[in-house]
C-alpha cells in the first residue's frame, strides 16, 4: 500500500529510493581520498612542473601508476556525488537540472575512461 | 508546476545573519567546486604526459602562467580546508562535536589548520620546484 497522495503520485515526487547510498559512497569515498590527498600533496603534485621525461618516468612507476589512477577515479566519483547535490540545490527549472544532471554524469564517464587509458599507456610504455 | 516553499539559496542573503558556522559550511562547498577545477587540471596534466613532449609543453605553459598558479595556490587552500573540515564533517556523522561549544572549536582548530597546512605544502613545493 501507499502513503503518497494520489498528486504527489502522477507528479512523480518522493523517494527516488537511492539516498542513503549517495550519503554513504560519500562517505567511503571521502575516508579514502583523506589519505590519498596527503599523498597527492606532498608526493604527486611536485611532479606537476617536472620535465616530459622524468615526469613519465615517475608515473610510470606502478605504485605511483596505482595511486594515481586510484586517486582520480575516486575524485571523479566524490565529485560527482557532490556536484550532483548543487544541481539539485540551485538549479529550480526541471528541464535544466535534468539536463546538468545528465551532463556531468557524461563528463565524469568521459573524464575517467581518458584518465585511465592515458594512466595505462603511460604505465605499460606504450 | 507553481512553488510555494522556500528554495535554496534562500540561506543567503537578508534572511540569516551569517555565522560562523554557516559561513564554514558554504565554504566546504565552494572549496568542493574549485577542487572540481583542480581535478581538471590533474587529469590534463596526465592526458598530456600520455599525449606526447608537445601536448606536455603546453600544460606547462598553463601551469606556469598566472592562470595555472592562481588555480595551484586555490587548489591547495581548498584541498586543505575541504580535508580539514571533511574529517570534522565525518565526526557529526559519527554523532560527536554536535554541541556549540564544539562546533565553534572545531570550526576555528578547521580554519588554522587549513591556512597552517596550505602553507607548508605550498612553501615546500616551492623550494623542491
Amino acid at each position: 500500500m501507499s502513503l503518497r497522495t494520489p498528486l504527489a503520485r502522477v507528479r512523480g515526487l518522493g523517494s527516488a529510493k537511492d539516498g542513503t547510498m549517495h550519503w554513504w559512497m560519500q562517505r567511503v569515498t571521502a575516508v579514502l581520498l583523506a589519505p590519498l590527498s596527503i599523498w597527492l600533496l606532498f608526493c604527486a603534485l611536485p611532479m606537476f612542473g617536472a620535465g616530459y621525461a622524468d615526469a613519465r618516468v615517475w608515473l610510470a612507476q606502478p605504485l605511483n601508476a596505482f595511486l594515481t589512477l586510484t586517486l582520480v577515479l575516486t575524485v571523479i566519483y566524490h565529485a560527482l556525488l557532490g556536484v550532483q547535490v548543487v544541481i539539485e540545490d540551485y538549479f529550480h527549472e526541471r528541464w535544466l537540472e535534468v539536463t546538468l544532471l545528465t551532463a556531468i554524469r557524461l563528463i565524469a564517464f568521459l573524464a575517467a575512461l581518458a584518465t585511465s587509458l592515458a594512466i595505462v599507456r603511460i604505465a605499460v610504455g606504450g | 508546476m507553481s512553488v510555494q516553499r522556500p528554495l535554496s539559496p534562500f540561506m543567503l542573503g537578508s534572511y540569516y545573519r551569517p555565522q560562523l558556522t554557516s559561513v564554514l559550511s558554504i565554504l566546504h562547498r565552494i572549496t568542493g567546486l574549485i577542487l572540481c577545477l583542480g581535478a581538471v587540471a590533474l587529469i590534463a596534466w596526465i592526458s598530456t604526459l600520455a599525449s606526447g613532449p608537445d601536448a606536455y609543453a603546453g600544460f606547462q605553459v598553463f601551469a606556469q602562467g598566472i592562470g595555472g598558479k592562481t588555480l595551484l595556490v586555490a587548489s591547495v587552500f581548498s584541498l586543505s580546508y575541504h580535508l580539514g573540515n571533511g574529517i570534522r564533517h565525518l565526526f557529526w556523522d559519527a554523532g560527536k562535536g554536535f554541541d556549540l561549544k564544539s562546533a565553534y572549536a572545531s570550526g576555528y582548530a578547521v580554519m588554522v589548520f587549513a591556512l597552517v597546512f596550505s602553507a607548508i605544502v605550498l612553501v615546500l613545493l616551492k623550494g623542491g620546484l
